[in-house]
């Protein structure tokens, strides 16, 4: 299916290994586009995950490992893009972690990783990347927000207020960065099942669905579609937004 | 092109500097074109003339037009 079409186009997909983000890696080389490849470590199921995208179109992808919580890591994906593409057009920003705890027993160690992982990186990889993004004068940022951080839920305390702060980043930068060309949105994924959800018992899963007006959990793919939407030129009017896929969860 | 001209051209370039400009003593903000937003100007000018993409750090650390040069030896393929 070629309905959305990027070819040409390069794009960086953070913790694409599993989940969100390998079907977001999928969907966007499937569209046309060269895919930078980000898993935190290229262990054996990341590296068979990486073989099986780039088989997808061979020659379409290559892989950077590392945290994206790390400056230095950051600083290296800027490197090797310009080295290798001299461009970036797509920046996805779809790592995460979720812990979750309630108030008054979160380890500090734990606030300090959920909002590293979920926050910092999102702010350092927007701004060394924009920045190569400029030089086009175009190029669209999507981040990966929860509906978490318009509701809230307990127990997910540094979580939600992780995903709140990328609405805020989100925002910010869409204004910043748009006379420069760059769109910036964020998608809210609701309850999708991947292996971030998987821990979750029966009866919470069960509690959940009876919410979701369209009745079920949703799929990578149908985050991995919007993000696609977000990322071409279909949305090219679209900028500072955050869309839910949530089956009508907060509606 | 010597180094030190071609970060001369970058700066001429991106923040419309006076002819007579004192390249030995020019610091940041001296100038009103050279502010946060020059700076930035500045940076794209630097990179696209040393085809490159300059680090965070020393984006923060081009305090003065002789730091400049120091940090684009870096650069300097
Ligand atoms: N699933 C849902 O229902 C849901 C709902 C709302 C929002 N989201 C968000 O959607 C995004 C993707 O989640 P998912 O459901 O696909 O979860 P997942 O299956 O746990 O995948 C997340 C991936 O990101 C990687 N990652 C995390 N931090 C990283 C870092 N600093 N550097 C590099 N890679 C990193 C993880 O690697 P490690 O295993 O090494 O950490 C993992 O491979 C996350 O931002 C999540 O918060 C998910």
């Amino acid at each position: 299916m070629r309905d959305i079409d990027l070819s040409g186009r390069v794009a960086l997909v953070t913790g694409a290994a599993r989940g969100i983000g390998e079907a977001t890696a999928r969907r966007l080389i499937e569209a046309g586009c060269t895919v930078v490849l980000n898993a935190r470590t290229l262990n054996d199921e990341a590296q068979a995950v990486f073989a099986d995208l780039d088989a997808l179109r061979p020659g379409s992808t290559t892989i950077i490992d590392g945290s994206v919580a790390e400056p230095a890591v950051v600083a290296t994906i800027a490197r090797t893009i310009f080295a290798k593409y001299k461009r970036l057009d797509i920046l996805v920003n779809n790592a995460g972690i979720q812990r979750d705890n309630y108030i008054g027993m979160i380890p500090d160690a734990e606030i300090e990783a959920v909002m590293v992982n979920n926050v910092f990186s999102v702010i350092r990889l927007t701004q060394a990347l924009s920045r190569l993004m400029k030089r086009n004068g175009a190029g669209s940022i999507v981040n990966v927000a929860s509906i978490l951080a318009r509701t809230g839920n307990p127990g997910q305390f540094v979580y939600s207020a992780s995903k709140a702060a990328v609405i805020g980043a989100t925002m910010a930068s869409a204004k910043e960065l748009g006379p420069s060309g760059i769109r910036v949105n964020a998608v809210a994924p609701g309850l999708i099942a991947t292996r971030m959800t998987e821990a979750m018992t029966d009866a919470d899963r069960r509690r959940w669905e009876s919410q979701i007006p369209l009745g079920r959990v949703g799929s990578p793919a149908e985050v991995a579609d919007v993000i696609a939407f977000l990322a071409s030129d279909l949305s090219r009017y679209v900028t500072g937004q955050v869309i839910g896929i949530d089956g009508g969860l907060v509606i | 092109m010597e180094l030190q001209q071609r970060v001369e051209k970058a700066f001429t370039d991106a923040l419309d500097l006076p002819a007579d400009v004192d390249w030995a003593t020019l610091e940041y903000r001296q100038y009103e074109t050279w502010s946060s937003l020059g700076h930035m100007t500045l940076v794209a000018a630097l990179e696209e003339e040393f085809d490159a993409m300059m680090e965070a750090d020393d984006i923060l650390e081009m305090s003065s037009f002789n730091k400049a040069v120091e940090i684009m030896r870096k650069y300097d393929a």
